[in-house]
Formats: structure tokens, C-alpha cells, sequence
């Protein structure tokens, strides 16, 4: 698969007046593997959802990659798991690109295909609302896997998933990026990041570094990250980059 | 005598056939709105809703009289008015949204009752704010007839939309879906099925054939597609019961047929298979995996 890059420049993302995001800027070449880490509050997911076109950036651009090339794998909290949907109807909307709202699902038994790949073979007609987390982070991927999109953005996606459902969902990571595939995670467990992903971008608000994972996750730099403060500054000056 | 009870009411009299007519119709297209309200834990808006079009429909009475096209009218644009206004009114000032729904639905209950008792006799209050099934001219039947339609082909049309909007909105974000326009498209046909039942069934009693039967049919079936076709089934069958109870009883249709489907609402309530009261105290032999 010949996947796009993935280009940030200057991006900053707020809510309110106040930045989430404050001036980011880096580039994951086409078919890299990059992990997001920092502190709660750092700005993590609304990078995430910046660059799946869910949040209008202040300023700045995402670039690389056309709109629809990037897939998004949201956090659970984000969706409505008492729907009364079948873990089938679910994942096929990953194939939403070929049907719409009104055209015929093309071969909708991929969706046994993609939940027999996540570990669910006889899931299909299960409610997604009887699920345990970790299953349902399974349908999830399962519909990603649909979406065969070139880039993916993972939001959190091997949290609190036991230690068998995490390693078969990065079994699924690893073979997307062997497949070429250019992928962007957020994570919390920094040796799992030192594990698996070979570039890292520190986030604080700002980056406090982007690069070779080890470097990024030193001492001096996690410290730094730390030391980012959580509280919205009420008193805080209109920024001077803006005009930049 | 079964005949006397259940079909000779309807074969004697045209005006009751009618009214069972249009109800069936909006029995049909209403309750799948009133799921899709109450998976969006919306279950009240429709309430809300009902009250809205209430000074629309007054104002269409004062000047026109029980004129059903005036009524309709102005009911269609007071519940739009509302439906677009408690939104953007919560936005605006940064309240909530629940706070300013109340002020706007007891805002508009009160002006509409006081607009009709101005102009019009106790009677006509009671007709038009629980409904009577004289009411139903050829003109509320093809409103009707239309509001069904309608419904139907946009739930054919916005089911995927309103589904995926629903489980997962920043999923449809992405993937360019106009949640708020679907959003917009459901809650002008709750208007419209409201307004349409107006005549037949009362503005406060219509969204009662749109709720009743979405809450009951929660506890008669797991998918939705099970939930759609449970609730319609409820409706209808509130609706046959609920007429010949007003025509045998010399009750309001409106309520009177709110009240068969809070009757099966209980029924289901207790003894659904799903989350039923029954089911959940004297669970079955629990499986080997």
C-alpha cells in the first residue's frame, strides 16, 4: 500500500478561546508509526480528532493526506454502547465509503471476515451493548479494518483491555504497518511505546519533542512535559503567534 | 355481539372510519420516530414538541377557526420554531438545553390555552388539545395520509444517517456525514406527525401514539429493526382499542387511546423479555456458554 504522509504544521486547536493544541508542527513520513504521549490535558486526542477533520483548527493545517484517506479509531466514552445495533451492523459501517446512506453494502460477509481477524468468530449477531470493553475495542478495530483506510489514527486503543486482547489488537497494529500503512497512536503506557513504536511526539500543549522514541522519552524531556500546567490561564494574553 | 363491539362501530359510521383511517396511518409512521427519540434519549422533546405547536395552532384558530390547513400551519411552524429555537436558544446563552426547552414548551402551553379560551367555547379547547374523532374531515385525513408518507420515505432514506449519527457521531463526522441535518429532517416530522394527529388525537395526546410505543417496544425486542416493527405493532393495536373504547365509553379519542397504549406499556413493562420486570426477577435456565 503506497500511503500518504502525514504533515502538521502550526496547528493549534482550542476550545473556547483557550488552546488545546498550541502550535504543533511535525511530519510522519508516508507508512511511519508514531506514538502521541503526555500528560491528561496534554491536547493528545484533540490533535487526533484535529487531523481526522473533526475539529476546525484555530490555526495552522493538516496536510499529506486527502479527506477520507485517515480512519479514526475514537475512545469507547465517545459512543452510544447501548445502542441496539448487532456487532455486524456495526462494523459494516466501516464500509461506508462504498455504500452511503442509501446504496447496497458490497459483500457485507467481510464484516464476519474482519470480526473472525479480531478474534469474534460468531459474533456477528451479538448486540454491541453485551459486550465486554475489550470485545467491543475488537468490533472496533474490526470496522477499521473495513475502512482499509492508508492512514489510521488510534485514540487510546489498548486501554484497560487484559493483557490477551491487548497483544491480539497490536498484532493487528504491527500488520498494518507492515502493510504500509501510516499510523499515529495515542498511548499512556510509555513502555509499550518504547516497544513497538519507533518515532514518539511528546505532547504538552506544545511539542515538547518529536523524533527516535528514546530520545523523545527521556528523563529531562518527560519531566518537562510534567511540568505543563492543566489550568486554563483566565488572565492569559492574546497569544503573538497568531499573526505568524 | 363481538361484532356489535368491534366492527359495527367502524361499518356504521363514516366519521369513525375515518379517524381510524388517518390514526393507522400515523400509527405507522409515528412510533419509528419516537424510537429513534428515545435512543437519542430525546424521549421528552417529543413532549416539548407537542406543547410547541400549541400557540401555532391557536393563532391558526383565532383567525380561521377549527379550519384544519390553518391549524396545521400554524402548528408545522410554532413546533419549528421551537425545535430550532430551544437549540439555538442553549447555544446562545450558554444554558442548558433541558432548562430552555421548559421555558419554551411552558411558555407556549400557556399562550396557546389562552389564545383559544379567548376565542373559542370549552369545547373547542378540549377538541383541540386532546383531540375528537369528529374531528377528522377529509382534509385531516389526507394530512395524515401525507405526514405517513412522508415519514416513511425519509426513514427510508435517513436510517443508516440516523443510526450511525446516533452510536458513534464523531465516526460520521469523519466520514462526512451532516449529523445535524438529519437531526433537523427528524425532528421537522416529529412536528409534522404531531400536527398531523392534532385533529384526531389532540396536541397533547399526539405524541403519547409516538412515545407510548417506542418505550414499550424497548421491552418487547433487542435490534431495532425488532423495536421499529414492536412499537408499530403497539400503536396499532392502541389504536383500535383506544377508538372503540372512546366510541363504546363516550371518551376523548385523544386520551383514550393514550391510554390503551399505557396499558400495553405496562403490559410489556412487566412481562417484555427484555428488561421486563418478570424476565428480570424469574430469569430463565442460564446457558452452557
Amino acid at each position: 500500500m503506497s500511503a500518504p504522509s502525514l504533515k502538521i504544521e502550526n496547528l493549534t486547536v482550542t476550545h473556547g478561546r483557550h488552546p488545546a493544541v498550541h502550535h504543533v508542527s511535525f511530519t510522519l513520513k508516508p507508512g511511519g508509526l508514531m506514538a502521541v504521549v503526555g500528560p491528561n490535558g496534554a491536547g493528545k486526542s484533540s490533535l487526533l480528532r484535529a487531523i481526522a477533520g473533526l475539529h476546525k483548527p484555530a490555526h495552522g493545517r493538516v496536510a499529506g493526506f486527502a479527506p477520507g484517506q485517515a480512519a479514526l479509531l475514537p475512545q469507547q466514552a465517545m459512543l452510544d454502547r447501548a445502542f441496539p445495533l448487532s456487532c455486524r451492523d456495526a462494523v459494516l459501517f466501516g464500509l461506508w465509503s462504498e455504500s452511503g446512506a442509501l446504496r447496497a453494502i458490497p459483500a457485507p460477509e467481510r464484516a464476519e471476515t474482519a470480526l473472525d481477524a479480531v478474534g469474534l468468530h460468531g459474533f456477528a449477531r451479538r448486540p454491541v451493548g453485551s459486550l465486554s470493553a475489550g470485545q467491543f475495542q475488537r468490533v472496533l478495530f474490526a470496522r477499521l479494518l473495513l475502512q482499509n483506510a492508508p492512514v489510521i489514527l488510534l485514540d487510546e486503543p489498548f486501554n484497560a483491555l487484559d493483557a490477551r486482547t491487548a497483544a491480539d489488537l497490536l498484532a493487528v497494529m504491527r500488520r498494518w504497518h507492515g502493510e504500509g500503512r501510516t499510523i499515529l497512536a495515542v498511548l499512556h503506557d510509555l513502555d509499550l511505546v518504547r516497544r513497538e513504536f519507533p518515532e514518539t511526539l511528546l505532547l504538552a500543549r506544545e511539542a515538547v519533542a518529536c523524533g527516535a522514541t528514546e530520545t523523545v522519552l527521556s528523563a529531562e524531556n518527560r519531566l518537562r512535559a510534567r511540568m505543563m500546567s492543566e489550568a486554563w490561564a483566565e488572565d492569559a494574553a492574546p497569544c503573538e503567534r497568531e499573526a505568524a | 355481539m363481538l361484532y356489535e363491539a368491534l366492527i359495527a362501530p367502524f361499518a356504521e359510521f363514516g366519521f369513525l372510519r375515518r379517524a381510524l383511517v388517518g390514526c393507522l396511518a400515523i400509527s405507522i409512521s409515528a412510533p419509528p420516530l419516537g424510537v429513534f427519540l428515545m435512543l437519542r434519549r430525546m424521549s421528552l422533546t417529543g413532549d416539548v414538541l407537542a406543547h410547541g405547536i400549541l400557540p401555532g395552532v391557536a393563532l391558526g384558530f383565532v383567525l380561521a377557526g377549527l379550519w384544519m390547513p390553518a391549524l396545521a400551519l400554524g402548528g408545522l411552524l410554532a413546533g419549528l420554531v421551537v425545535a430550532l429555537g430551544s437549540g439555538a436558544l442553549a447555544r446562545a446563552t450558554g444554558g442548558r438545553e433541558d432548562a430552555a426547552l421548559t421555558g419554551l414548551y411552558l411558555t407556549a402551553l400557556a399562550a396557546g390555552v389562552t389564545l383559544i379560551s379567548w376565542r373559542g367555547s370549552a369545547v373547542e379547547l378540549t377538541q383541540l388539545l386532546f383531540g375528537s374523532v369528529l374531528g377528522v374531515d377529509d382534509g385531516a385525513l389526507l394530512l395524515m395520509g401525507a405526514a405517513a408518507s412522508a415519514t416513511l420515505a425519509f426513514l427510508a432514506i435517513a436510517w443508516r444517517p440516523l443510526i450511525l449519527e446516533c452510536f458513534d457521531p464523531s465516526f460520521a463526522q469523519a466520514v462526512g456525514l451532516r449529523g445535524s441535518v438529519w437531526h433537523l429532517g427528524l425532528l421537522t416530522l416529529v412536528v409534522l406527525n404531531l400536527v398531523a394527529g392534532l385533529q384526531a388525537v389532540g396536541s397533547l395526546m399526539a405524541v403519547g401514539l409516538m412515545m407510548m410505543p417506542a418505550i414499550a417496544a424497548r421491552h418487547l425486542a433487542r435490534n431495532l429493526g425488532g423495536m421499529m416493527l414492536a412499537a408499530v405493532g403497539v400503536a396499532l393495536l392502541a389504536t383500535v382499542t383506544g377508538l372503540l373504547a372512546s366510541y363504546h365509553l363516550d371518551l376523548p379519542s385523544g386520551p383514550a387511546i393514550v391510554l390503551a397504549a399505557s396499558a400495553l406499556w405496562l403490559l410489556a413493562l412487566i412481562a417484555g423479555p427484555v428488561d421486563g420486570l418478570l424476565a428480570r426477577h424469574r430469569p430463565g435456565r442460564h446457558l452452557e456458554g
